[in-house]
């Protein structure tokens, strides 16, 4: 089915108060989630912390909308997929560093500290922690409160 | 300070009690989010705002699976009969810990004195050596990357482990 057909359908999720609202305020907390991931190295927060508030901004699509939107938006195959494809990057960026000698070494030019594009390999090892911490918590999100209830079509 | 940090710890104590002893499991939940809330004004008032963050939106997140999961499942409590034997042995146990710990924390330095020589090199040289501001980024992705690959790991192998129980695929369907 259609993401638009599910959310205008008016039998599905919370009542149409919660829907404004939600979908008003969900891509504010997605663009919080991104500036605290890209400002992990300069102001406090951090992949961990922004991983979770992106994740939060589609489980709070869930909970508006029901469970049909989080299968037609992400499904739990993409969400394990990007959880391991986060995973995967932390790990190669690891590795790239035993070019230049040691795992984990900081082989990009620093720059200056204090500027967005700057402190080498701790801004992409944020974006890597992001992607992989929030598809892992949405899986789970997916896992205890979808699978069982609702059955998706992948699964059948 | 330290009256705050008193009143914040009574507090946790007493939702940690409730979460426990009380009968309806979405009060325990709710009370389990309280104490949560209580640790993340904790680190906030120590000083660490990135613990802060990631405390509290952690928090939310698991209320509201926690919630989401139980609020359909009607699990009252297990009654359960008066044991003097578990409640003395646990007395025991709470005073012989009571006892360690005054023994223990009597000899300890106050909180964050005197810096020891790693952190000191932390707090002055991440700036220069790892280009971030962020003392606690240049930490725990450049100096302790490895710890963090580590903590990673755990996550990616809990959420496997949550995904495999709880898969649909492959499973026998249940006879009703």
């Amino acid at each position: 089915m259609d993401i638009k057909e599910i959310t205008r359908d008016k039998s599905l999720g919370m009542t149409i108060i919660v829907k404004t609202i939600s979908r008003l305020i969900v891509s504010f907390i997605l663009v919080f989630g991104l500036y605290i991931v890209l400002y992990g190295h300069i102001t406090p927060g951090g992949g961990f912390a922004g991983g979770v508030i992106l994740a939060i901004s589609y489980v709070l699509l869930i909970l508006a909308f029901g469970g049909k939107v989080a299968v037609a938006k992400m499904s739990g195959f993409w969400a394990s997929m990007w959880d391991n494809l986060g995973a995967l990057a932390f790990v190669v960026i690891g590795f790239l560093g035993l070019i230049g000698g040691y795992f984990f070494l900081n082989f990009i030019n620093h720059g200056t500290p204090g500027k967005l594009i700057s402190a080498g390999i701790i801004p992409l090892c944020n974006i890597a922690i992001a992607v992989k911490v929030g598809a892992a918590l949405y899986a789970v999100f997916l896992a205890l409160s979808i699978y069982g209830r609702i059955s998706t079509e992948e699964d059948e | 300070m330290l009256i705050l940090f008193h009143i914040l710890l009574f507090f946790m104590i007493i939702g940690s009690i409730v979460a426990i002893e009380t009968k309806n499991m979405l009060s325990a939940v709710i009370a389990v989010g309280a104490v949560g809330f209580g640790v993340s004004l904790m680190f906030l008032f120590l000083g660490a705002p990135d613990i802060a963050i990631t405390q509290v939106i952690v928090e939310v997140l698991s209320l509201v699976i926690l919630i989401r999961a139980t609020v359909y499942i009607d699990n009252r409590a297990i009654e359960r009969k008066f044991d003097s034997f578990a409640i003395i042995t646990g007395l025991l146990f709470l005073g012989f810990f009571i006892m360690a710990a005054v023994w223990a924390f009597g000899d300890m330095t106050p909180f964050g004195e005197p810096l020891m020589r790693v952190s000191r090199r932390y707090l002055s040289g991440t700036a220069a050596e790892t280009g971030a501001v962020n003392a606690v980024a240049g930490v725990i992705l450049d100096y302790r990357a490895y710890d963090t690959l580590g903590e990673a790991m755990v996550l990616f192998a809990s959420i496997l482990g949550a995904l495999v129980i709880l898969r649909n695929r492959g499973k026998k369907p249940v006879v009703k």
